[in-house]
């Protein structure tokens, strides 16, 4: 994974001073909240309902070892002693001290992490798919350009006051696991007709109040002018995004209003006019930042049969936990293995200092030093030893993390609503641990098979509920919490938008909902199908009438 | 409002002129872009300094046929959160090639000015007592810039190259 060297450090550490310096002058009285509050956003620092909110970026989620212990130390020292990992693969600690904050930067910027642009109007962490590198399916590994696009993006002087916060995600596989279709920008590597890489770049996409499935802009573009192409995507909406409504200020607003034609047309101008300049990336810097991306020391190995079949065989939880938490690697001998943070009953990405630090060793022990966080709230190691993993198993075991549910109905995301964000109107974690307890007790779950249900406590959408397979959002009614299901949501490379299903269902209602909607999918499934190619195929009604009891005939005649 | 350039604090020697304001004998004038464009020639015959402010809805593209006959062009931020001003430098310094003075003025913040100087200003009009110490402060929070832009500071790519190939 990529290490600073003397100048990403300078710069690191630089930032950590300026704003020691900032928040001094705020703790002096010299500025007053409304001059500091732009000032701590920028640097990830929230005030939220109790408490502030350190928002630590896991650049395109990729952490070491090493940096997992000191965000264990963190949560220790400075929070109450767990971390809470987030769908754009990043870490918040929920109990910060404005006092303590400029020592918790200095601390991150020790193990090359910041909290830099974690929020704010400017372009945020760069988020990728979580297997990058390893996956079977993919063309091409695009951390490199993940790296290059962090770069370019960190401080950048032109784009840190943009109408809206803005948002990359990328990927080189087929099958997209980073939901790059619902992103300002997503970049697809492929290969075009004559089997040269490049990317798909994506536009509009996003969640939120008005979501949107981004729009192919560019079908191809040569990697290295992939930064001056984002830079001209950039600025064209510098200059043009709406400023007047922030709820009509994102990217995919202007291309909504004046058509994905109009704005190509907008960017290619500007992008003929910086294409050839130092924005290239030259074969030198790929190959400096490639070199922090070369591929472990593998050993030899074949990949396991008969050895691990007969252990599946005799140890059905460990059976579990292979079909859901393990997948393929693209060297023979290894594998991918997903560490679930969704324990019945817990919430959703938390995790403990303890924890935290245990799960650095077993990455020491089991994946060379190296993991990644996941945008569904999970964490992963991606360079497991088949031979290793029954050991490994029994280990995650024993520290409650082998919990087999990794992309089942009971790995949900779920923003962290309102028990701790200002912004909120209702309180995801209860309904999420609810569910997840429900399908514990009801033992459906592998039977369910892939699902995912998506929770956000308002139309913010950090909860990704537009695109979950089901969307749970949270609205207040009359001062009362009330939850509006949706289905038919995907965030994959056939990404959608979930359809409401009804009118909102007080939170006690809404476990037996979903089951409802789950055993109607059982009843109606042909062959494998999964809950969303059965949605697909039939449609919303059958659903709708489970939950909400048969349609009126007379309503239906009219 | 207190002015700085880079080094010091400056008295600003424009007088500022709007629509409803009769245009003077003589003087530096910085106009809005209304009164450029209706008085467009008499203000192009005068030998004395003269300047245009544009508010962040008036693309500059619309002065660049006259950027050489400008000394000062002002962008103006209505609050610190419109950023456009500073796409607005870039275009005017690196795609116009204006070289005289490029002043941020409105809601111009201690923290903005690095950014702003990195995109092409060169001076500041900032609510402070003393804003020349302003700049000092902010100008020198960083020594290593990840970009390109229109202050040709050298990037940590560049200056990573220039350390190998000097050994």
């Amino acid at each position: 994974m990529y290490r600073y060297d003397e100048f990403d450090q300078t710069l690191i550490n630089e930032r950590a001073e300026q704003f020691r310096r900032q928040s001094a002058r705020r703790l002096d009285g010299d500025i007053n909240e409304d001059q500091f509050k732009p000032l701590r956003l920028m640097n990830g620092l929230y005030l939220q309902l109790h408490a502030y909110m350190l928002r630590v970026n896991v650049p395109y989620g990729c952490l070491s070892a090493h940096q997992l212990r000191r965000l264990a130390h963190i949560a220790r020292r400075y929070d109450k002693g767990f971390g809470h990992f987030t769908t754009r693969q990043n870490i918040q600690f929920n109990w910060i001290s404005l006092t303590d904050t400029p020592d918790i930067m200095t601390e991150l910027a020790e193990v090359d992490m910041n909290t830099i642009q974690s929020s704010g109007n400017c372009v945020r962490n760069i988020t990728a798919d979580h297997y990058a590198g390893r996956a079977r399916d993919e063309i091409e590994d695009p951390r490199v350009w993940c790296e290059l696009l962090r770069q370019y993006s960190v401080l950048h002087p032109e784009f840190s006051y943009l109408p809206r916060k803005f948002k990359l995600a990328l990927t080189g596989s087929p099958h997209d696991r980073a939901a790059v279709a619902v992103h300002d920008i997503g970049l697809r590597l492929h290969h075009d007709n004559q089997g040269r890489p490049g990317f798909e770049v994506i536009v509009g996409g996003g969640q939120g109040r008005t979501p949107v499935i981004g729009k192919t802009i560019r079908q191809w573009i040569e990697p290295r002018h992939v930064i001056s192409y984002v830079e001209a995507i950039l600025r064209v909406y510098n200059l043009y995004g709406r400023r007047d409504n922030i709820f009509k200020a994102r990217i995919k607003i202007l291309v909504n209003a004046i058509g994905i034609d109009k704005f190509r047309k907008l960017v290619d101008t500007e992008w003929e006019q910086i294409r050839d300049t130092g924005l290239q990336v030259s074969n030198t810097e790929f190959e400096r930042i490639n070199a922090h991306f070369l591929p472990p020391d593998y050993e030899n190995l074949a990949d396991q049969g008969d050895e691990l079949a007969a252990k599946r065989t005799r140890e059905p939880a460990f059976d579990a936990w292979m079909r859901s938490n393990v997948t393929g690697h693209k060297v023979p001998g290894y594998a991918i293995v997903n560490i679930s943070l969704k324990a019945p009953g817990r919430i959703p990405g938390d995790i403990s200092a303890d924890k935290m630090e245990h799960v650095a060793a077993l990455a020491d022990q089991f994946s060379f030093g190296e993991l990644r966080v996941n945008h569904r709230q999970n964490l992963t190691f991606v360079d497991v030893r088949q031979i290793d993993l029954y050991l490994l198993w029994e280990q995650l075991v024993a520290l409650e993390l082998a919990t087999a549910n990794i992309g089942l109905a009971s790995d949900i995301i779920a923003c962290p609503g309102l028990d701790y964000c200002a912004l909120a109107n209702a309180r995801s974690i209860p309904i999420a641990q609810d569910i997840s307890l429900h399908f514990a007790n009801s033992g459906k779950l592998q039977q369910v098979g892939n699902l995912t249900i998506n929770i956000s406590g308002c139309m913010n959408a950090c909860g990704h509920h537009h695109v979950g397979n089901i969307g749970i959002l949270g609205v207040n009614k009359r001062g009362k919490e009330y939850f509006q299901l949706t289905l038919g949501g995907s965030a994959d490379e056939h990404a959608s938008l979930g359809i409401r299903l009804g009118r909102g269902l007080p939170r006690a209602e809404v476990p037996g909902a979903i089951e409802r909607i789950v055993d109607t999918y059982l009843t109606i499934r042909q062959a494998t199908e999964t809950f969303l190619q059965t949605y697909r195929r039939i449609g919303i009604e059958p659903f709708r009438e489970a939950v909400y009891g048969p349609v009126n005939v007379s309503r239906r005649v009219a | 409002m207190p002015l700085t350039n880079s080094h010091q604090n400056i008295i600003d020697p424009y007088i500022k002129i709007g629509p409803d304001d009769s245009l003077p004998a003589e003087g530096a004038l910085l106009v809005t872009l209304a009164v450029w464009q209706d008085h467009w020639e008499r203000l192009m015959r005068r030998q004395e300094l003269i300047g245009v402010q544009l508010t962040s809805d008036e693309h500059p593209e619309i002065i660049s046929d006259d950027i050489d006959q400008l000394d000062l062009i002002a962008l103006e931020f209505p609050t610190f959160r419109d950023g456009r001003a500073y796409s607005y430098a870039r275009l005017i310094r690196e795609r116009y090639g204006f070289t005289g003075e490029l002043r941020a003025v409105g809601d111009v913040l201690l923290e903005q000015l690095h950014y702003m100087e990195r995109v092409g200003f060169n001076s500041f009009e900032v609510l402070s007592n003393d804003p020349a110490t302003d700049f000092e402060i902010a100008a020198n929070d960083f020594t290593v810039w990840y970009q390109t832009s229109g202050d040709q500071r050298r990037t940590a790519t560049m200056l990573r190259q220039g350390k190998k190939n000097h050994g």
